[in-house]
């Protein structure tokens, strides 16, 4: 069975930036900003409050937001989620 | 003020305190002695280990009084391995579930440091670890250790119950695969002594007295019969060669007092914080919007609901309650001496910000449960307020 070739995953449409900021901001920072990125699209996080290793990705579950992936930076993480409605 | 913070410490129960102050008076003297007042010491303190062993389904003779509930169990664990050591190839291995007590870890890895491995056992969204997962974990330590003459690994450590979110653990089911594997397991009862009856099949057993409303400065640690166990410590004659120094008989004597108190009300207590803490645990996500309850809703503790406000500061969610009157605790990051937030929250998955545990003390009435769900929503939403981040945008 032959796949049809990925394209390359598109950049996310938004990065937020709370880098140095503690939870639950980056959550909320999220919660307020997913609506301005398309249906479908992605939003990153940026944070380094190792809080938001867990709570990122147990926001999407009880909102029904797919998380898609967590790559660490020099400084912290970004978090990508895909706005799902 | 309301005290709903039982799980941290359950204030002295009044048989506790009543035996506390007889026992100062007649328990002073050196038990190890011959002489009348020393033979006075004994004689209590042999009483108190009676009365704790047969709440805890023991043999006086395999239990030990500590100086907390931590110190018996780094005991437990240190013991334990230190018995099965075999240098130099072999490794010990320690099995364990990702949410024990801060003591059960800390010991663990003072044992990864002098060679052990461990394999931690995760849990699911509720808290609890699957029996067949843990069980599956045994062999596998076995062979991490390259130890393939051991059938098993050298300690296998799962708590009776989570004293955070309250889920009661498979420990009689994991006791069964552990005794099939010929791995001692010890169980930490903080959480449950008392509240519920203990579970059977462990090797060891430990437990803190100021959790089931005995004085501070008490733990007891059980060494079954026929489990290998060593003083990880220098040699001291106290307590069956288990924990050094001078006993503490007035304390012993008033956590036993303490538990068979807890324990005889065990029924009726039950009954009646159960009620609280499912009214907290139905009206919450009701009167506060974007809130969720964790632990299991039926295999719980009784006494203890926990739960996470989105959007809300924990620290600044425990001031303000505590501002209102009511005191609790939290698992949120910033809340406690550490920056990181509760292991056993990240290990179940869940939103750690905003958390709050609350825990009922033996007599707490439904009015001070209704005046809390009265105060938290106001609370909450005065918060999110005020947690708003455009104005750093």
């Amino acid at each position: 069975m032959s796949m049809p070739r990925q394209p390359a995953p598109p950049g996310p449409a938004l990065t937020i930036d709370a880098l140095g900021r503690k939870c639950p901001i980056p959550i909320i920072m999220l919660a307020e900003q997913i609506r301005d990125v398309p249906l479908g699209a992605l939003i990153a996080v940026l944070a380094d409050d190792p809080a938001a290793r867990t709570d990122v990705p147990a926001w999407c579950g009880m909102k029904s937001h797919e998380f898609v992936v967590e790559r660490a930076l020099p400084r912290g993480w970004a978090f990508v989620v895909r706005r799902c409605y | 003020m309301a005290y709903l913070d039982a799980a941290s410490s359950e204030p002295l129960h009044p048989a506790a305190r009543a035996a506390l102050l007889t026992a100062l008076d007649d328990g002073w003297a050196d038990p190890a002695r011959l002489h009348g007042d020393g033979r006075r010491a004994r004689l209590l303190l042999d009483q108190a280990r009676q009365r704790v062993a047969a709440v805890l389904r023991c043999r006086a003779d395999e239990l030990s009084f500590t100086g907390s509930g931590t110190q018996a169990v780094h005991l437990a664990v240190l013991g334990t391995v230190a018995a099965r050591r075999r240098p130099p190839t072999a490794g010990p291995a320690v099995v364990a579930s990702a949410v024990e007590h801060s003591s059960v870890l800390h010991a663990i890895e003072q044992c990864e440091r002098d060679g052990a491995q461990a394999t931690i056992v995760g849990v699911d969204r509720q808290g609890r670890v699957d029996p067949a997962e843990f069980a599956a974990a045994l062999p596998r330590a076995a062979a991490a250790a390259r130890a393939p003459e051991r059938r098993g690994a050298v300690l296998a450590c799962l708590q009776s119950a989570n004293p955070e979110v309250g889920t009661i653990q498979p420990a009689a089911e994991v006791a069964g695969a552990c005794r099939y594997a010929s791995v001692p397991l010890l169980v930490d009862a903080a959480a449950s002594a008392g509240r519920l009856p203990i579970p059977g099949g462990w090797s060891l057993l430990t437990a803190s007295a100021h959790k089931w409303g005995g004085p501070a400065g008490i733990g007891v640690l059980a060494v079954r019969k026929g489990t290998r166990w060593r003083s990880p410590l220098p040699a001291d004659d106290r307590e069956g060669r288990r924990v050094p120094g001078y006993p503490n008989v007035p304390g012993a004597l008033a956590a036993a007092a303490g538990l068979e108190a807890l324990d005889s009300e065990r029924l009726t207590r039950e009954t009646a914080l159960r009620a609280l803490t499912d009214r907290i645990r139905d009206r919450i996500p009701h009167v506060v919007p974007d809130t969720v309850v964790y632990g299991d809703p039926v295999r719980r503790l009784p006494h203890i609901v926990t739960f996470s406000c989105l959007y809300v500061n924990g620290e600044a969610l425990v001031t303000e309650l505590d501002r209102a009157g009511f005191c609790v605790s939290s698992g949120s990051a910033c809340t406690a001496d550490t920056l990181r937030p509760s292991h056993v929250l990240e290990a179940m998955g869940v939103v750690t910000h905003g958390n709050v545990r609350v825990s009922l003390p033996r007599a707490t009435t439904a009015d001070t449960i209704e005046r809390f769900l009265a105060a938290l929503p106001g609370i909450v939403a005065k918060l999110r307020g005020s947690a708003d981040p455009a104005v750093s945008a």
